[in-house]
């Protein structure tokens, strides 16, 4: 990819920073640390990799995108509307009554393919829309986002263990290793170890990358979608909660608390002040 | 009369749909000899998922496959299907997918295997579920009719199966409909609500109370929910007499969904017939129905004592 290309993708990142901090704001609601971190490996996806349609959500061929941390709604909904699931306007409404962006991600929205909400469910979401797609014979890949404190619930394993069983090789699984959930580190809470390892000896291709750096995620997204060896792939998304933001970043307290007035105003300073060049 | 298991109807009912609809696809969680499933997987390899011991996996994968067009039979043990309630509640019922959960061996009926295996408010917790339906066969036929208007339906579904064999009562030209209550006997002085197995002690109970002069209605009530509101109402009102029995915890059955919508329509006095809300053992399944007071002559006993206290 051209650099230009990468830096158009980061500066759409910057940008959607803006959006999801103002989404979580407005709300007086919602989840910003762990949008923070996801929303590189979106851009990447929605403004690069993902064969979708905004025009045709359901298009039986578009490649699937399964949010199983379905509390980054504001990250998800940030990227759908840019590019043009629904209007921009809509994100005002975010977590609001009557709203189309509830607080977790429902089918009924555009562009969304998983009701998230509840960690654990979407990798084996994820996989059952898989082995759909290889029985109906379709190209699409099927990408999941997880936490890495989602990794402590078992059923991401045992969707694991039957991916590999199954020889997903149309499965890509995100592991966004932000390393922080709701009440510290993850490390603290419950080490998940070295997930590399553990997903490797589940027979999983591994694929580790800095994922902030739009370089590093676009070479991935597209070294995964061509690993055709009848295995699934995860890339190990190593990310910073919070990121982009000081006081936010690796800061538990904000996986789940928005900001206020003042907090908010410095977080867009800060962003606005991000130099996409050297971001990573 | 021939006696089948209702899974044996299942498994059957899901091999012919499986030839008619290639859409179909079935699922199960290393319990496909029992639950019958394995008749489809022997002739569908690939349309077949074994997810290993790993309910939630089960139930997580069936629901991506009806996301994506497929009409998903998950079918484990009634029990076991517990393990994945919330998986159930927040993918399946919550965004209305076409995913048939089919729990067999539930109910005391299941007998030897006691109480780990024994499923007894399964029927309590899936009819909580907002889009969840509701329905238990009382012998094998239903059990086939009811696997072919499943996939009819679009829509999530629980179906409740047993592991032991009970009388066919059905012959195979049996119209079945989803929602609708199936008068089996006449009666006067009395209605009994069954479901499930408890059908047939029912029966007999109707039997036994004849020869004492006393008259009842029995009603298979195959779809728990959604019920049968119009029949459930139209009996209480003849009868003023209205008992239900189930092979389930009196609460959040089908005693409790009669009583809802009696309560709501026409108070009347009820007699609720189940496991008054305990646990119960191993044993066989005839001794089991005896002690905890499921079988035919309990059944009668208790609706003597009801009629006559009227």
């Amino acid at each position: 990819m051209a650099k230009e290309a990468v830096l158009e993708l980061k500066q759409k990142a910057k940008e959607l920073r803006k959006e999801i901090l103002t989404m979580v704001y407005h709300a007086q609601s919602g989840h910003p640390g762990g949008s923070l971190s996801a929303i590189d490996v979106m851009v990447g996806l929605y403004h690069y990799k993902l064969k979708v349609d905004p025009k045709n959500p359901l298009w039986g061929d578009r490649d699937r995108f399964v949010l199983s941390k379905g509390h980054c709604s504001p990250a998800i909904y940030a990227v759908l509307a840019d590019r043009g699931f629904f209007p921009k306007s809509e994100l005002g409404s975010y977590r609001k009554i009557n709203s189309m962006l509830q607080g977790h991600p429902e089918l009924s929205t555009p562009g969304i393919d998983f009701a998230g909400g509840a960690l654990g469910q979407g990798i084996c979401f994820a996989l059952g829309i898989a082995l759909a797609c290889r029985l109906d014979r379709k190209s699409c890949s099927v990408y999941a986002m997880i936490g890495d404190g989602e990794a402590q619930e078992g059923a991401v394993w045992e969707a694991s263990m039957a991916a590999s069983f199954y020889k997903l090789e149309n499965l890509i699984v995100i592991l966004d290793k932000n390393q922080v959930q709701q009440t510290g580190k993850v490390k603290d809470v419950m080490d998940i170890g070295n997930a590399g390892l553990k997903w490797k000896a589940f027979g999983w291709n591994v694929i580790d990358i800095n994922g902030h750096d739009m370089s590093q995620i676009v070479k991935a997204l597209d070294k995964a979608s061509k690993m055709k060896n009848k295995k699934p792939t995860i890339i190990i998304s190593n990310t910073i909660k919070g990121k982009g933001v000081s006081f936010m970043e690796l800061n538990h307290k904000f996986h789940g608390k928005t900001p206020n007035d003042e907090e908010y105003n410095k977080a867009i300073e800060e962003i606005d002040k991000i130099d996409v060049k050297k971001f990573r | 009369m021939e006696k089948l298991a209702t899974r044996d109807g299942y498994g059957k009912a899901l091999l012919e749909l499986g030839k008619q609809n290639q859409n179909v696809v079935a699922l199960d969680a290393d319990l496909s000899d029992s639950t019958r499933s394995e008749y489809f997987a022997k002739q569908f390899p690939d349309r077949f998922f074994s997810m290993g011991i790993a309910e939630q996996d089960l139930i997580g994968a069936a629901a991506g496959l009806a996301f994506s067009g497929k009409i998903a039979y998950a079918s484990t043990f009634a029990i076991f299907s517990e393990r994945a309630y919330e998986f159930i509640r927040n993918i399946v019922s919550r965004n209305k997918l076409n995913v048939k959960i089919a729990g067999s061996h539930a109910g005391i009926f299941t007998g030897e295997d006691g109480k780990s295996a024994q499923a007894i408010e399964d029927i309590a917790i899936y009819r909580a579920l907002p889009n969840m339906i509701v329905l238990q066969p009382c012998d094998s036929v239903e059990a086939e009719k009811m696997v072919f208007a499943l996939a009819d339906y679009k829509g999530p579904s629980y179906m409740r199966m047993h592991r032991n064999p009970v009388p066919v009562i059905h012959k195979a030209d049996y119209k079945f409909e989803i929602g609708k209550g199936e008068v089996l006997k006449q009666g006067k002085d009395a209605v009994i609500f069954a479901t499930g197995t408890l059908v047939h002690e029912a029966l007999k109970a109707a039997e036994i109370l004849e020869k004492e002069g006393i008259k009842v209605y029995v009603v298979n009530i195959h779809t728990i929910k959604p019920l049968d509101n119009n029949l459930v109402i139209e009996l209480a009102k003849k009868t003023n007499c209205v008992v239900t029995a189930e092979d389930h915890n009196v609460i959040g059955g089908l005693g409790s969904a009669v009583a809802e919508v009696l309560s709501e329509n026409f108070p009347c006095r009820m007699k609720r017939i189940g496991l008054q809300d305990k646990y119960a053992e191993s044993g066989k399944p005839d001794e089991l129905y005896k002690k905890y007071g499921l079988d035919a002559e309990s059944i009668a006993e208790e609706v003597i004592r009801f009629v006559k206290k009227r």
